[in-house]
């Protein structure tokens, strides 16, 4: 029984990583009904801003995490710009072939520049290298500090999208693009905005998993980007609480596999779920069902 | 009059088929020269290798994607179970029978896996498709690793493959395989698939059965990346998992969109013309693939129909000349 609740702190504080990536995939897919495959390589590059900052900067945690945000938000929005907004009329496999471009180059582009060995993130000092004992289970100050942060951030994205003009247009645009920008709402400028928002909270993603897992690589994104986007898919894309709940149940799933089966079938239980959603209820946890209409 | 135009379309029809298997056989023959001659050396040979194994997935990815409409993202997966099949069968019966059974049993067991596949998923529309045949591909990798490995020797992978593939197999193999597929695209079959691409519904209520002639292609399509996979695994002596990963389905993809989705001869170029870069680019693995990911976006901004866009290389420039002697005839008739 401890073993199991340890491996559901585990699982949470994992799954907190995949929620915050899943949000970047399915505001991007509600506003535009894209995939973006770029997604996990912005949440690659957060990781090494985050690993620039602490180690070659000497930045404390707190300051790298909004750098890398802030870093991964400028870049969400230059993708956006250069690659996908040229082809907003264009067919979606299209755009979906572009992302995979943007993709790898974005990740070879960084094996080029950063070698494509493996770096470890600096070891943790004061506070955040402790660990806490509660009734036989270990909290790692690690794990407390992703699920705490994982919860700001997505309190401030609810504020965000529910109370503000920009989050209403967002709303707007997703529902019904033409209708938005007949209504004066500037779509491209909502567009860019969804992409600044979910690359910065790509961002956040990245330096948390460096500093739980330690380590980084340039092809790092490619399947926690998946496992995300599968959550997304899990929770109804287009969805945001979706993709919380999502990213927090592919978190438990994928640690309870490697508990309790193997590790080399974590993957393959994930891509199972997705497929087993995709047949079932296309739609997700939390969408509606549609109808096409001829 | 009728039975001249008649008589003169067929002439013409005969012309080009003569034309096209007379180079065909030039084709094989100056190259069987060079090889025997050892002016295409061993490393070039095996460029040649990668070029048509590369044009066999290319073309049968297109059957998928360009001409049905269907986003697969998972054509690597197919490609490994032709590889392993047939690896595992010709360890065992180290004879060109033991390659021939093993080519088809590897193909055939694409296919199965592609109907096993296919039938659920391509109800899936566009993206959801794409993502569903790329989970598909990473658990039949997984299952290759992990699940299979009395017999696929898990994440170490298989050598020692006998090596059967030479000139001749690999000219049959590729020629037979573009013949075979624009054959089918210029089929009743083919158009119905390109009716699906165009659109889906206005098909289904021309009475086309779309899961029908989707699953079709897709299970065409897999049987000839089983063929690739075999005839990589035969020639380069070695495999594992993590050759046939996302990565090479994307590899493929890019030849289709580099070529122009829904052009064979689009294919066939943009394999040879891409072998050919990264037979330069050799050196430097990750700047290819760097120009890789930027040529997929340029060519998504700026040529998004790719090289040939849907328009096929034929001998026109015969059937034109052809087609002009006969109006002169007609006209002096």
């Amino acid at each position: 029984m401890e073993q199991f609740l340890q491996q559901v702190i585990n699982g949470i504080s994992l799954g907190s990583i995949y929620a915050l990536m899943a949000l970047g995939y399915t505001m991007v897919y509600g506003i535009i009904k894209l995939i973006n495959f770029a997604h996990g390589d912005v949440y690659m590059i957060g990781a090494y801003v985050g690993y620039f900052c602490m180690t070659n900067l000497r930045l404390g945690f707190f300051p790298s995490l909004l750098i890398s945000m802030l870093v991964c938000a400028i870049l969400g929005v230059a993708i956006e710009k250069i690659a996908y907004k040229p082809l907003r009329n264009a067919t979606r496999i299209a755009v979906l072939i572009t992302a995979i471009g943007v993709s790898l180059f974005i990740e070879y582009g960084t094996m080029y520049i950063a070698s494509p060995n493996p770096r470890s993130y600096p070891r943790l000092t004061g506070f955040m290298a402790k660990s806490y004992q509660v009734g036989g289970l270990t909290f790692s100050a690690q794990q407390i500090l992703i699920i705490i942060i994982t919860v700001v951030l997505m309190i401030l994205l609810q504020l965000i999208v529910k109370k503000t003009r920009i989050g209403k247009a967002m709303r707007a645009v997703s529902l019904d693009r033409d209708a938005a920008q007949l209504m004066g709402i500037s779509v491209d400028n909502t567009i860019s905005f969804t992409f600044l928002l979910g690359s910065a909270l790509a961002g956040a993603a990245g330096i948390l998993v460096g500093i739980y897992y330690n380590s980084i690589n340039p092809l790092m994104g490619m399947m926690p980007g998946l496992r995300a986007f599968v959550a997304a898919v899990f929770g109804g894309i287009g969805i945001i609480p979706g993709a919380m709940i999502g990213g927090y149940f592919i978190g438990l799933v994928e640690v309870m596999v490697s508990g309790y089966v193997n590790s080399m079938f974590r993957d393959a239980v994930v891509f199972a779920i997705l497929i087993v959603i995709l047949i079932v209820k296309p739609s997700g946890l939390l969408g509606k069902e549609t109808r096409e209409k001829v | 009059m009728g039975k001249n135009i008649q008589a003169s379309s067929g002439n013409r029809k005969w012309i080009s088929t003569a034309g096209k298997l007379l180079s065909l056989v030039l084709f094989f023959v100056v190259f069987q020269l060079l090889i025997s001659f050892n002016v295409v050396n061993d490393y070039l040979f095996s460029t040649l290798v990668k070029i048509g194994i590369n044009i066999i997935l290319a073309v049968s990815l297109n059957l998928i994607t360009g001409f049905t409409g269907q986003f697969s993202l998972g054509h690597a997966g197919f490609m490994s179970i032709g590889a392993y099949v047939c690896a595992i069968i010709t360890l065992r019966y180290y004879s060109v029978w033991g390659f021939v059974c093993g080519l088809l049993a590897g193909a055939v067991c694409a296919a199965i896996v592609g109907i096993l596949v296919g039938l659920p998923t391509l109800r899936l529309k566009g993206d959801y498709l794409a993502i569903a045949t790329l989970g598909m591909a990473e658990i039949i990798k997984i299952l290759f690793r992990n699940v299979l490995d009395k017999w696929t020797n898990g994440a170490a992978g298989l050598s020692g493959i006998p090596q059967f593939v030479s000139w001749p197999w690999l000219f049959v193999l590729t020629v037979g395989t573009v013949i075979l597929v624009s054959n089918f695209i210029n089929s009743s079959h083919g158009r119905s698939c390109i009716s699906i691409r165009e659109d889906e519904i206005a098909a289904e209520s021309m009475g086309i059965g779309s899961t029908k002639y989707k699953v079709m292609a897709f299970v065409t399509g897999a049987f000839f990346a089983g063929i690739a996979g075999a005839m990589y695994s035969s020639y380069f002596f070695y495999i594992d998992p993590d050759l046939f990963g996302f990565q090479k389905s994307i590899d493929i993809l890019v030849i289709v969109v580099l070529g122009g989705m829904g052009s064979i001869s689009g294919s066939v170029i943009a394999a040879v013309v891409l072998e050919l870069i990264s037979m330069f680019l050799q050196a430097y693995p990750e700047l290819k693939m760097v120009i890789y990911g930027a040529l997929l976006v340029l060519i998504m901004l700026f040529r998004p129909q790719g090289i040939m866009g849907s328009r096929e290389l034929s001998l026109s420039f015969l059937k034109k000349w052809t087609g002009r002697l006969g109006q002169k005839n007609g006209g002096a008739a």
